[in-house]
C-alpha cells in the first residue's frame, strides 16, 4: 500500500490575506435606528482602542486555508483509527444530517417548554433506552463528556455519604492501576484520597489487594469493565460485595461499554452509578477532541428511608419527565439533594441526537451485533499478530479480549531499541492511524488497539501485516525505524523544543512578543 | 448467532463472521464472552427491551419518524427569540458550518499522533492564537465545555495558585446559572464564595464594598463579567483588577467575545485569567450544547502550569527543517498526572473551537467592531422603544447596555408569565423572566437583541408588547 499524506505548504492564517479584505459582510446599522438613538459613546476606560490583531482574508481564502488543513488531517472517514479506549467507530452520515436540522439547532435552551416538545420527546426516549442498555433505573443526559460525568459520579458518592452522615470518615476512592487517568483525576477533584490497587497477573484487579485496602474509609470504587487491557473483570461479583459491605458505592466508567452490550450490563454487575460515552459507544463523531456527551445513570438505591431520598435524587442537571395529566414533556430541575448543575444548560444535545439515531437504526439486535463485531475484530487481530517476534501480549495471553487489546513492544525495545512510538510512526507511514501508545501505564511499551465494530476484516489483516513488517524491519535495520514517519505531513516533531519554557509557543502572540523581546 | 447484517458493520455477513471465528478458533461468538460470570450475565430478553424501536430501522424510516417528532418544535425565525442569558441567537456563517462538517476534522480525535494530524493541530493553534489576540492574553487552551465550567475551573485554578486562601469574590449580578456550576465544582473545596454589592443606580460593582471585602484578606480571586449577565457594561473593570491585585488576589474576567470588537479586552484591563462563552462565534443555539468554554491566562509560567485542558504549541520537526505543531505541557493533564492533574478534562469541544477559528478568520480585524456596533445600536434602540410602552421601564440600571437589557413590567400590573404567554400566541418569544434568580427586581425580564434582530423585528416586539400590556391595563 502506498500512502502519501496531502501536504500543502500552508502558512499560518496570520501570514495570509491582505489589508482591507473582509471574509464576511456585516450589515449596516439602520439609518432610522442611528437617528433614533443618536451617537452612542462607550466610556473611554472600557472602549477598545486598537482592533484585535486578526488577519484580513476574503471568504475564498478562509475556505481554502481550512480545506487545506483538513486535507492534512486524518479521520475515521480516511481510514482506521484504532486508538484504544477511544472507540473510534464510523460516524453514520444520517445522524449528521438530522442533527443539523434547524428545528434542533435554532432552539434556545431556555425556550418555553411548550415550544420544544419534539426535542424533549427524543431526549425522554433516549434516557429510557440508555437506562435499559446499562441496566440502570434513571439517567440524566446533562454531563458534556465522560470525565464531566465522572466528576458528577464521584460528587454523588460524596453526597451519598454526606446525607448518611458519614462523610467525615468516607475519604477514599479505590481505583485500579489500569484505570483511565480521568478516574483518579475526577476522584481527586471531588476531594477524595485516591487509593490505587494493582492488577493481578491474569489482568484482573488484584482482589487480595482490594481487600487489603478496603476499610471503613472506603467511599467507593471506580472501575471500567472490560478493563483497559480489554479483559473482563471476572471478580466483579466479589468486588461489588466487598465494596457494598463497607457501604461504598461502585462507579462504572462507561468508556468500554462497546465490549459488552447485550451480554451484561453495569446494573447486572452490581454497579450503582454508570456513565456512558455517547461519542464512543453510540457513534457520534469525536470532532478532533470533542464535543461528546456523557449521560450518567444510577440505580434507584435508597439513600435515606426516613427522608425518602433515592440515589436518583442526587443526579445533576435537569431530567426530562412526562406529565401524564398535561400530556407534556418537561424538564425537572435538580432538587435539593441533587449535586446541582455541571454546565449552564440542559445537555450537549447535538451528539445526543446522533446517539438517538444510532440506537434507532440498530435496535437491540443491532447493538448486540455491534459488541460481537467489536470483540471478534479484537480477537481476530490478536490471532493474526500473536507470536510475532518483537511483540508480547502481557497479562494472560490465552484469555479472550473484548473491545480492545494491549500488545507490548518491549521485546523489540530490549532487543534492538525500537520502541512503541517507533512502531506507531511506522503505522502512520502505511496510511493507518496508530494505536494509543504508552497506555495503560501498567504495560511497558504499550500499544493499545481497538478496531471497534466498524473496521473491515481486510483492514485488520493489513494492519497486522504492517505490524509484522515493522517488527521485521526493526530487527533487520533498527535505524530505519527511527526515520519514520516519512509519508505524513511532517517528520517527527521536536517535543523538547515544544515544551521548553524558553521556546514553548502556545500562540502567535507569544511568538511575536518573544521576537520583540517583550517576554522571555 | 444473531442475524443482523447492517451497513455500518462490514463484518456482519455470516460468511465473514464465520471465517473470523474460525481463525480465532471458536465455533460460536458466545465463547468469546465465556469469562463473564454467570451471575452477572444479562438473562432477560434483550431484543424485547425498550431500546430504539424494537428492530433496526433504515435511513428512510428514521427520517420520517424524526421529521414527525421535530414538527412538534416551534422555531422562532421571524423574529428570532429575544432570549439570551448565557447563549444568544447569532448568525452562523455558512463557511463555518461548511468547514465544521469537513469529515477529516469531524471524524478525528485528539491529535495524539502529531505527524499525521498537522492540519487539526494548526487549526487549533490558530484558534488559540486568534482568541489570544482578541483577549490580549497570551495563552488560551483548546477549549472547556462552556463558560460556566470554564469559570468554575478558573476558580479551582485560583485556589491552587493562591494556596491557603479560600475566599472568592463575585458580583451580586453574576450569571446565576454559572454560579450554580461554580457551587458544584467547588463544593468539595470548602470555598467561601462572597457576593460584592452593586451600585443601586448603575448596577456596577460597588468598589468600596469590594475594597472592604478584599481588605479582610484570604481572597484567592476576584471575578467580574463584562458585559454583565444583565447586559450593562462593567466600565470600572480596571479598578476592580487593581483592587484585586492590591489584595494579592487573582483577577478573573468573564467575557462575551462578540463584544470585544468594541470593548477593552481583559488583557488590557489587567486580568490574570479570562474565561467566556464561545457560542456567539458561529456555533448556534443547539438547545444546550455543544458550546465552547474559553479559557485564557496571561504569560506567567506559574499560571500556565496550573491551567486545565489541552494546549497546542508551535515547534519544528526534530531535523529542524519544517514548522510543526503538537500538544504541549501535557504533564498537567489527567492521562499522565492522574490524581495530581490540574483537571480531569479529556474530551473537550475542539470542533467548536475550530468553528470559532473560522468565524474569527472571516470577521478579521474590523468585522467584530462593526458587528459590535450593530448590536450596540440595536440594543439601545430596543431599550428606547421599550420605554414608550405604558408601565414599562428599561433597563432597571442606568448604565450603557450591550446585547442584553432588563425590562421591568411592575407598573403594567400584569404578571410577566402572562405577558410571556401572550407574546407566544403572537409568535414571539420574549426574554428570560428573572424572578427565580433575582426576586428583588420584581416583574423583570432579560431581553436580548443581536444582529439577527432587524429594526422590523424590534418594532414588531414593541408593538406586540404594547398591545398586550396596554390592552391589559385598560
Amino acid at each position: 500500500m502506498v500512502f502519501k499524506q496531502a501536504k500543502w505548504d500552508e502558512p499560518l492564517i496570520y501570514e495570509l490575506g491582505c489589508e482591507g479584505r473582509i471574509g464576511f459582510l456585516v450589515p449596516e446599522v439602520e439609518e432610522d435606528i442611528r437617528r433614533e438613538v443618536g451617537e452612542i459613546q462607550i466610556p473611554d476606560k472600557i472602549r477598545r482602542e486598537n482592533p484585535p490583531e486578526l488577519p484580513e482574508l476574503s471568504e475564498v481564502e478562509v475556505v481554502r486555508h481550512f480545506i487545506r488543513l483538513s486535507q492534512m488531517t486524518y479521520g475515521v472517514d480516511n481510514g482506521p483509527i484504532p486508538l484504544g479506549s477511544c472507540t473510534m467507530k464510523y460516524n453514520p452520515k444520517i445522524s449528521e444530517s438530522i442533527a443539523s436540522d434547524p428545528r434542533i439547532t435554532l432552539l434556545h435552551p431556555l425556550q418555553d417548554e411548550d415550544t420544544v416538545q419534539g426535542l424533549l420527546e427524543i431526549m425522554y426516549l433516549l434516557q429510557k433506552w440508555l437506562a435499559n442498555i446499562v441496566g440502570m433505573d434513571v439517567c440524566t443526559l446533562h454531563p458534556a463528556a465522560g470525565a464531566h460525568s465522572e466528576l458528577a459520579g464521584v460528587l454523588i458518592i460524596r453526597k451519598y455519604h454526606e446525607l448518611k452522615g458519614q462523610l467525615n470518615r468516607k475519604k477514599e476512592i479505590i481505583v485500579p492501576d489500569s484505570a483511565h487517568g480521568t478516574n483518579p483525576a475526577s476522584a481527586a477533584m471531588a476531594g477524595f484520597r485516591v487509593v490505587t490497587v494493582r492488577s493481578a497477573p491474569d489482568g484482573n484487579i488484584d482482589i487480595e489487594a482490594v481487600k487489603a485496602v478496603v476499610s471503613d474509609r472506603t467511599a467507593g470504587l471506580m472501575l471500567t469493565n472490560p478493563n483497559t487491557l480489554g479483559l473482563f473483570e471476572e471478580n466483579i461479583v466479589e468486588l461489588a460485595e466487598i465494596i457494598h459491605e463497607v457501604d461504598g458505592l461502585l462507579y462504572y466508567d462507561g468508556a468500554n461499554l462497546n465490549g459488552i452490550m447485550g451480554y451484561t450490563r453495569p446494573g447486572d454487575m452490581g454497579f450503582d452509578i454508570a456513565h456512558i460515552n455517547i461519542h464512543k459507544t453510540f457513534g457520534s463523531p469525536h470532532g478532533g477532541g470533542g464535543p461528546g456527551a456523557g449521560p450518567l445513570c444510577v440505580k434507584e438505591r435508597i439513600v435515606d428511608p426516613e427522608r425518602n431520598i433515592k440515589l436518583s435524587d442526587l443526579l445533576p442537571g435537569p431530567i426530562v419527565k412526562y406529565d401524564n395529566v398535561r400530556k407534556k414533556y418537561y424538564l425537572k430541575k435538580p432538587g435539593k439533594y441533587s449535586i446541582g448543575w455541571l454546565k449552564s444548560f440542559f445537555a450537549n444535545t447535538i451528539p445526543l441526537i446522533k446517539a438517538f439515531i444510532y440506537i434507532a437504526c440498530l435496535g437491540p439486535q443491532g447493538l448486540k451485533e455491534v459488541t460481537e463485531q467489536a470483540v471478534i475484530n479484537t480477537n481476530y487481530f490478536i490471532k493474526k499478530l500473536k507470536d510475532t517476534k518483537g511483540y508480547s501480549l502481557p497479562y494472560d495471553p490465552e484469555r479472550y479480549r473484548k473491545h480492545e487489546v494491549v500488545f507490548s513492544a518491549k521485546p523489540m525495545t530490549q532487543d534492538v531499541g525500537v520502541t512503541a512510538e517507533d512502531v506507531c510512526k511506522g503505522l502512520l507511514d502505511a496510511g493507518f492511524y496508530a494505536p494509543t501508545m504508552y497506555f495503560p501505564l501498567i504495560v511497558q511499551e504499550a500499544l493499545m488497539i481497538e478496531f471497534t465494530d466498524t473496521e473491515t476484516k481486510e483492514n485488520i489483516d493489513k494492519y497486522a501485516e504492517r505490524m509484522k513488517e515493522i517488527a521485521k524491519i526493526a530487527y533487520e535495520n533498527p535505524e530505519e525505524a527511527k526515520k519514520w514517519p516519512r509519508n505524513t505531513v511532517v517528520t517527527r516533531v521536536d517535543l523538547v523544543k515544544a515544551n521548553h519554557p524558553k521556546t514553548v509557543t502556545p500562540s502567535w502572540r507569544v511568538l511575536k512578543l518573544r521576537k520583540e523581546g517583550k517576554i522571555k | 448467532m444473531s442475524l443482523v447484517v447492517h451497513p455500518w458493520l462490514p463484518n456482519s455477513p455470516k460468511k465473514i463472521k464465520e471465517d473470523m471465528l474460525k481463525t480465532i478458533g471458536v465455533k460460536e461468538v458466545s465463547e468469546l464472552f465465556s469469562d463473564i460470570p454467570e451471575k452477572v450475565r444479562f438473562k432477560g430478553e434483550w431484543d424485547k427491551l425498550e431500546i430504539g424501536f424494537g428492530r433496526p430501522l433504515s435511513e428512510l424510516e428514521i427520517q420520517r419518524i424524526i421529521d414527525d417528532i421535530l414538527s412538534k418544535n416551534k422555531v422562532f425565525k421571524k423574529p428570532p427569540v429575544f432570549l439570551g442569558a448565557g447563549v444568544w441567537p447569532h448568525y452562523v456563517p455558512e463557511v463555518v458550518k461548511y468547514i465544521m462538517s469537513r469529515a477529516e476534522f469531524c471524524t478525528t480525535y485528539t491529535p495524539y499522533q502529531a505527524e499525521i494530524s498537522q492540519g487539526l493541530l494548526q487549526a487549533l493553534f490558530e484558534y488559540q492564537s486568534m482568541i489570544a489576540d482578541l483577549l490580549e492574553m497570551e495563552v488560551v487552551n483548546a477549549s472547556m465545555y462552556d463558560w460556566a465550567s470554564a469559570v468554575a475551573e478558573a476558580f479551582l485554578m485560583a485556589l491552587r495558585v493562591n494556596k491557603g486562601k479560600n475566599r472568592i469574590l463575585i458580583p451580586s449580578t453574576m450569571n446565576p446559572m454559572h454560579l450554580e456550576v461554580v457551587k458544584t465544582y467547588t463544593m468539595p473545596r470548602g470555598v467561601v464564595i462572597e457576593k460584592v454589592k452593586y451600585d443601586s443606580v448603575t448596577g456596577l460593582i460597588d468598589l468600596e464594598d469590594l475594597k472592604e471585602k478584599v481588605a479582610k484578606g484570604n481572597v484567592a480571586a476576584v471575578y467580574i463579567e463584562n458585559p454583565s449577565f444583565l447586559g450593562f457594561i462593567e466600565e470600572n473593570a480596571r479598578d476592580v483588577g487593581e483592587i484585586a491585585h492590591d489584595g494579592k488576589a487573582l483577577f478573573i474576567m468573564g467575557v462575551d467575545p462578540i463584544s470585544l470588537g468594541i470593548l477593552k479586552p481583559p488583557g488590557a484591563l489587567g486580568a490574570d485569567i479570562a474565561v467566556g462563552e464561545g457560542q456567539p462565534l458561529g456555533l448556534g443555539l443547539n438547545y444546550g450544547g455543544p458550546y465552547l468554554g474559553i479559557f485564557a491566562v496571561k504569560w506567567d509560567m506559574k499560571l500556565i502550569r496550573q491551567m486545565p485542558g489541552r494546549l497546542i504549541g508551535l515547534t519544528t520537526t526534530v531535523d529542524g527543517k519544517d514548522r510543526a505543531f503538537t500538544m504541549i505541557l501535557q504533564t498537567r493533564e489527567q492521562h499522565i498526572r492522574r490524581e495530581k492533574a490540574t483537571s480531569n478534562i479529556c474530551t473537550n469541544e475542539a470542533l467548536c473551537a475550530l468553528g470559532a477559528a473560522v468565524y474569527l478568520a472571516l470577521m478579521g480585524k474590523h468585522g467584530l467592531k462593526k458587528l459590535g456596533e450593530l448590536i450596540l445600536y440595536r440594543t439601545n434602540y430596543a431599550i428606547k422603544k421599550m420605554n414608550t410602552i405604558t408601565g414599562v421601564k428599561a433597563p432597571i440600571f442606568k448604565s450603557l447596555h450591550f446585547k442584553e437589557f432588563t425590562v421591568n413590567f411592575d407598573k403594567t400590573n400584569m404578571p410577566y408569565t402572562k405577558i410571556h404567554k401572550e407574546l407566544l400566541k403572537k409568535g414571539i418569544h420574549g426574554g428570560l423572566y428573572l424572578r427565580e434568580f433575582f426576586p428583588e427586581f420584581g416583574e423583570t425580564a432579560l431581553y436580548c437583541v443581536t444582529e439577527l434582530h432587524t429594526k422590523d423585528d424590534i418594532d414588531l416586539l414593541i408593538k406586540s408588547l404594547k398591545e398586550i400590556v396596554e390592552g391589559w391595563s385598560r
